[in-house]
């Protein structure tokens, strides 16, 4: 099966890639297609960060510069975007060579970009393997918050470097240079061209022919034509687990459905009773208006993979894919989410919503029919409190847990998420969702019954605990035992018990432990 | 003494003509980061080349029948398989005990073990077509634990014991006894560039490898004995690796080695890497061990004997595990004067990856157990824990000999302590976290201040040798080489800088290029943290050869002593005369003076009995101490390092930033060793942590704002290159501060005085468990 051109920006300028494979990963074309071996493989699964790149889309007539994993991400899905690559940010080229002139008489300082200069300065490179990956998310926070006139901090430094490992530094060198390059000569994309350049370049609607492999549907529609008419074709959103299937399983898909481009789906939509959240949304763009209603939420969700997987991966591709430790589902569950399901049938559009518990029926198995399409997912907001001035004993009160070998970046054990409907002192109604405890994401019904309209205290907390902790049947794997993941489900409600009490330092999340140097 | 912050770093930028104690940055750190330095996947590859993919066991142990690769070579783009059959020479790798096929010949030994290759034109062909490879293997029981192991003697090298005075007696007479077992996990390297090697063939059946090796010599002698040749036919070259940390020591030369078979058998070049996967399910990991120990004690909390049992999981083959287990011998004091003690060693044999070298090579594993004695017996005698170190440390007039009979003779333990002590506010620190623990219930702190005692030398004497070659060129410029391996350590900026020096040019003026088994032949590997003491002192003899010739010349053209000559900042200076180096080097060859030369190096004053283990196997120790603190959830057992200040002996820094760098990332890697970094292997023997996603090594928001690293202001007392003092390894070691502080932040929710029985990694799962003893 054939493939349309991929045309993206880089360098300033067009570039046109042809017949390339659908499942053809964004790492080969650059190192074995195009040669350019700056960019490495570290871990072909998106986890260590060594085959970052930055790539800039048209978001809002601005330009939005996102750090993505190039060994999982499908080639085609930069199709319309600009790409940065570590050899493509240096002054000398950054917006072309018809742009810059004179780079060869330049001082050697200035031939380097500041991401690049200050990890020189600051010592951030020992090995250098990381390297182009850490360059790559310095060079995307540079231009998300240097250019944009905020000073990087150490904890937007640690942020923007969740999805980076470096094994010889210790970190604190690259840390300083995040730091330090904003004090550094600035360096300019020049964006008024690449506006241009991209608006040149963003497709407008899908290539219909029936034998290309790789369908970019531009909006719901499109979607929903494609779905029906290649039912045989895989569906792929951010691509940060297919991706996987591809690397590791070596699964090969003739023809792939890429959701990221439809124009609906990447909408956010907030209504008074609930906010609709387009299944093309990145997990970015979803956690951030979820922690707008939910400030407590901020955490959990910076714990959510590392940033480049936030900022391909989808809440969609989170739902669908099922995995019984994905950690949106039970957060979902919580909150008593529920998912719109569409399709296509004789030139109608027709659509179901399910409760998101109901969408999963086993392990990796859910409810969506193959002409479907997962298109929103709703999600309630926290009604205001009845009561006249806010209290812990009055209202949602909501915590998210996450059980992880690793802070950072990291798969949980267990995840609880509890939302309790307090009111006078009394649970008017619970909802909790909980991963790493079963074969998909579930709601822990029988704890939310033994807690249901009795009175929040310490009694009934225990009664809860006793059965959150016999409600399951977890299993044991490397991320921890079954045993311990029961344990800790009944301890995380003495947390969240205590938290409704008021008490704040009882987290190491809390920051009252960071000792300043 | 040093801050670790690039404005101190900067700082030794200025004043100074000198290139050696400034520092410099990484001599391809600008390459690096613009994404231009070439690693061996990065080169273009020569037309014709094929690739080659790893046939894995999928059975721990078992008899191999037979090979289908049927399905496997009906795919596109292969080209055919190469199993034990294929192999021209010797069928086993010339490891030092020769326990090693070069692939499985009639057993599989563990999951991972490599069976054969698929070679295809493409990566993923190879990868895609080996995974469709059916081997046919009855399986036979495998050994899977270190207690089995020991249970059925299932050793790759008979134990080892070594003993000083009467232990057993001892304990009889000590007024306190502490008996304990402890079981501390291994660690994969997590090189960020995985193994890979690209191997040539040239005219005549010779070859050149590519390799990303901390050791080509030993390539270059493993791939000749496997194709049957001489080793000069034989030429392995690696300008610099992604990261080595003892992973690509032995590690290297299997890949090169297939690579080289299936370039043999195919009569092209042959490319190699292992995808992630495969590099966690075929090469071997830090050595897990488990101990057994009984210490016994006074009241002040002095040790008065030790039995010590050290369990060693080597996995299917010994690789390096005999040093690796006599290294954790020498180590089992850490600081400290073991008077009365008896250690018993076991090399147990496992149906796993055949662990092998890593970064402290067995030292940690030595270390943690006596630090955790440490530990328990200041919390069983209500004691002051560092109060408990010191009374134990190393003395100067007395209490000065190890238990392997080599005498402590630069002894800096008690006034760096002291010193760390002061600086990161321990006492007041300690106090500090008292005060919380008193009025806070879930989260406890914990702190604890541990020393560091590592010995510097291959124990291996015949090791400690280094050849460099440095070449002037007829304009001045400079080149060297050596026989050390860049992997990141800084090892080459190091080596220029001393060139530098001992010639009086500019830094700038030296180039290194990559090591060559053509160039230096017989190199050791780059290991043992030795690299620049070996490699800096053998370039700066060669240097210093050169210059000789030089100032001879130029002393008869001034009628001067050789000795009046000056060679600095690019000038060589005589009492009548200034000339620039490029002119007296331009002259000297017209004069055919020789303008290059060699140099060699081997440790003095070592040596050592390798059937009793004792002697002075360490040119020197390196020092150093941290002191940590911690927090604990103990409601889920997870944690945070919250506070690192660090104290640490580099002797003379050649290169304080390298130096500080080499701290701080062997601190962080030593804290993921004892933290998050867990490998699990299930009941079927198979690793089940084998990426990223599963194994986790520590990410930059792990890591401490304060995180502080001062340099200890002596120079080696001991006659090394620029009075400098090995810092590979030692550092790594710091990271014991975070275990004790976990255990003292367990004790503290615990308070029953007892002995914390934490194992190792602290994952959240083992700090629960422990909080729940």
């Amino acid at each position: 099966m054939k493939s349309q051109p991929i045309h993206f920006i880089r360098r300033g300028d067009l570039v046109k890639l042809d017949d390339v494979p659908a499942t053809r990963t964004l790492l080969q074309v650059l190192r074995e297609d195009l040669k350019c071996v700056g960019t490495k493989e570290g871990c072909n699964e998106g986890d260590c960060g060594a085959c970052t790149v930055v790539l800039g889309e048209l978001r809002d007539g601005k330009v939005r510069y996102e750090s993505v994993n190039s060994c999982i991400r499908f080639a085609h899905t930069i199709n319309g975007k600009a790409l940065w690559t570590v050899e493509d940010i240096a002054p000398a080229v950054l917006n072309g060579p018809s742009v810059t002139q004179g780079a060869s008489t330049m001082p050697v300082s200035t031939l380097l970009h500041p991401a690049q200069q200050a990890m020189v300065d600051c010592f951030g490179s020992q090995c250098g393997f990381c390297t182009p990956g850490f360059v790559m998310s310095l060079f995307a926070s540079y231009q998300n918050r240097v250019c944009q006139g905020e000073t990087v901090t150490r904890d937007s430094a640690q942020h923007d470097l969740s999805g980076n490992l470096c094994r010889c530094t210790g970190y604190r060198p690259i840390l300083d240079a995040a730091e330090h390059m904003g004090q550094l000569p600035p360096v300019q994309v020049d964006e008024k061209r690449l506006l241009q350049k991209l608006k040149q370049v963003a497709p407008i609607s899908m290539d219909s022919k029936a034998d290309s492999s790789y369908k970019l549907p531009q909006n719901l529609p499109e979607l929903l034509e494609a779905r029906a008419r290649w039912p045989q074709a895989k569906i792929v959103a951010g691509g940060t687990d297919v991706g996987l299937w591809v690397n590791k399983l070596f699964m090969d898909f003739e023809q792939v459905i890429d959701v990221t481009q439809v124009a609906e789906l990447r909408r956010i939509e907030p209504y008074p009773q609930h906010i609709a959240i387009g299944a093309a949304a990145s997990l970015n763009d979803a956690f951030a208006a979820l922690v707008q209603d939910r400030p407590q939420l901020k955490h959990f969700t910076d714990r959510f993979a590392g940033l480049p997987v936030r900022n391909s991966g989808t809440l969609g591709g989170n739902v669908v894919n099922g995995s019984p430790i994905g950690d949106s589902m039970p957060l979902l569950i919580a909150l008593r989410s529920s998912v719109v399901l569409m399709r296509q049938s004789k030139g109608r559009t027709l659509h179901r919503e399910l409760k998101i518990e109901d969408f999963y029926l086993g392990y990796r198995k859910t409810a969506l029919a193959p002409d479907e399409v997962l298109a929103w997912i709703k999600v309630p907001r926290p009604q205001r409190s009845r009561s006249p001035s806010p209290s812990p004993l009055h209202g949602e009160f909501l915590r998210a847990y996450k059980i992880s070998k690793r802070f950072e970046d990291d798969i949980s054990a267990v995840c609880l998420v509890v939302n309790l409907d307090l009111e006078n002192g009394r649970v008017k109604a619970a909802s909790m969702g909980v991963g790493g405890v079963a074969a998909t994401p579930v709601r822990a019904a029988k704890t939310e019954a033994v807690l249901t309209g009795q009175p929040w205290s310490p009694a009934s907390v225990a009664k809860a605990q006793a059965t959150l902790r016999s409600e399951f049947s977890p299993i044991s794997d490397m991320r921890a035992s079954s045993g311990y993941r029961r344990e800790v489900l009944g301890n995380l409600l003495q947390r969240f018990w205590l938290e409704s009490q008021g008490a704040d330092d009882i987290n190491l999340e809390s920051g009252l432990l960071e000792v300043q140097p | 003494m040093s801050s670790a912050s690039p404005s101190s770093a900067s700082a030794f930028a200025g004043g100074s003509t000198s290139a050696a104690g400034r520092s410099i940055p990484h001599e391809s750190a600008a390459a690096q980061v613009a994404g231009s330095a070439v690693y061996i996947d990065d080169m273009a590859e020569i037309s014709g080349t094929l690739f080659a993919a790893p046939i894995l066991s999928k059975i721990a142990h078992g008899t191999l029948r037979g090979v289908d690769a049927s399905a496997a070579l009906a795919l596109p783009g292969v080209r055919g398989v190469v199993l034990a059959k294929d192999v021209p020479g010797h069928p086993h790798l010339a490891t030092f005990v020769g326990d090693e096929p070069i692939f499985a010949v009639d057993s599989v030994q563990h999951i991972g073990q490599v069976v054969g290759l698929v070679v295809a034109e493409t990566f993923m062909q190879a990868r895609k077509a080996a995974h469709m490879v059916q081997l046919q293997v009855d399986a036979l029981p495998a050994v899977l634990t270190v207690k089995e192991a020991l249970k059925a003697k299932s050793f790759v090298l008979p134990p080892v014991f070594v003993q000083r005075g009467d232990a057993a007696a001892a304990l009889q007479r000590a007024p306190h006894t502490l008996t304990g077992t402890l079981e501390v996990g291994g660690q994969e390297h997590f090189y960020l560039e995985g193994q890979v090697d690209y191997a040539v063939p040239h005219e005549q059946n010779q070859w050149q490898i590519f390799s990303s090796t901390q050791h080509p010599g030993e390539v270059q002698h493993w791939v000749a004995h496997a194709l049957g040749l001489d080793n000069h036919a034989v030429k392995v070259e690696c300008r610099r690796m992604g990261g080595g940390f003892g992973g690509k020591e032995t590690q290297a030369g299997h890949l090169a080695v297939w690579a080289a078979v299936a370039a043999h058998k195919f009569k092209c070049p042959v490319k190699m890497r292992l995808d992630r996967d495969d590099d966690f399910m075929v090469t071997g990991k830090r050595h897990p061990f488990e101990y057994e120990y009984t210490a016994g004690f006074d009241d002040t909390g002095r040790l008065c004997g030790l039995q010590l049992m050290m369990a060693v999981n080597c996995g299917f083959s010994a690789d390096l595990s005999g040093p690796v287990a006599d290294r954790a011998v020498f180590h089992a004091d850490n600081a400290y004067f073991l008077e009365d003690v008896e250690i018993a060693s076991y090399r147990c044999k496992l149906n796993t990856q055949s662990h092998t070298a890593f970064r402290g090579f067995g030292g940690p594993q030595g270390m943690i157990v006596i630090e955790a004695i440490m530990g328990d017996i200041a919390r069983h005698l209500q004691l002051e824990p560092l109060a408990v170190r010191r009374r134990n440390l190393y003395e100067i007039e007395t209490r000065h000999t190890t238990h392997y009979q080599m005498k402590v003779e630069d002894n800096i333990l008690l006034p760096l302590i002291n010193q760390l002590e002061q600086t990161s506010g321990y006492q007041k620190e300690r106090e500090a976290v008292a005060e919380w623990n008193r009025s806070h219930a879930i989260i406890k702190k914990g702190i604890a201040l541990t020393p560091v005692k590592f010995g510097i030398s291959f124990t291996a004497t015949l090791f400690n040798q280094a050849g460099a070659l440095v070449h002037v060129y007829t304009d001045g410029s400079v080149q060297v080489n050596h026989g050390g391996t860049e992997m990141g350590q800084g090892l080459h900026t190091k080596v220029c800088q001393v060139v530098a020096d001992e010639l009086g040019v500019p830094y700038a003026r030296v180039l290194i290029s990559a090591s060559d088994t053509s160039k230096i032949p017989n190199a050791s590997a780059t290991a043992a943290s030795a690299g620049t003491d070996l490699n800096g002192r053998a370039a700066q003899f060669a240097a210093r050869n050169v210059r000789n010739n030089l100032a001879a010349f130029v002393s008869g053209l001034d009628n001067c002593g050789a000795g009046a000559v000056r060679f600095e900042n690019g000038f060589v200076t005589t009492p009548t005369s200034t000339r620039s180096f490029d002119a007296v080097v331009g002259m000297a060859y017209a004069n055919r003076i020789q303008l290059w030369s060699d140099g060699f190096y081997r440790t003095p004053k070592i040596h050592y009995d390798k059937t009793t283990l004792t002697g002075r196997p360490f040119y020197y120790f390196a020092y150093g101490a941290a002191c940590t603190q911690v927090a604990i959830d103990t409601l889920t057992g997870e944690s945070r390092v919250t506070k690192i200040d660090i104290l640490h002996d580099v002797g003379r820094s050649i290169n304080p930033a390298i130096d500080i760098g080499q701290i701080e990332g062997g601190f962080i890697q030593g804290m993921g060793w004892l933290t998050t970094e867990q490998l699990v292997w299930n009941d079927k023997g198979l690793l089940t942590t084998h990426a990223p996603s599963t194994y986790k090594i520590p990410t930059a928001g792990d890591v401490p704002r304060h995180f502080k690293v001062d340099l200890w202001p002596e120079p080696n007392p001991e006659d090394n290159v620029f009075g400098s003092k090995a810092v590979g390894e030692p550092p790594f070691m710091l990271a014991l501060s975070v275990y004790e502080a976990l255990r003292d932040a367990i004790a503290w929710a615990r308070r029953d005085g007892h002995a914390v029985r934490l194992a190792a990694p602290a994952t959240a799962e083992h700090v629960l468990a422990a909080l729940n003893q």
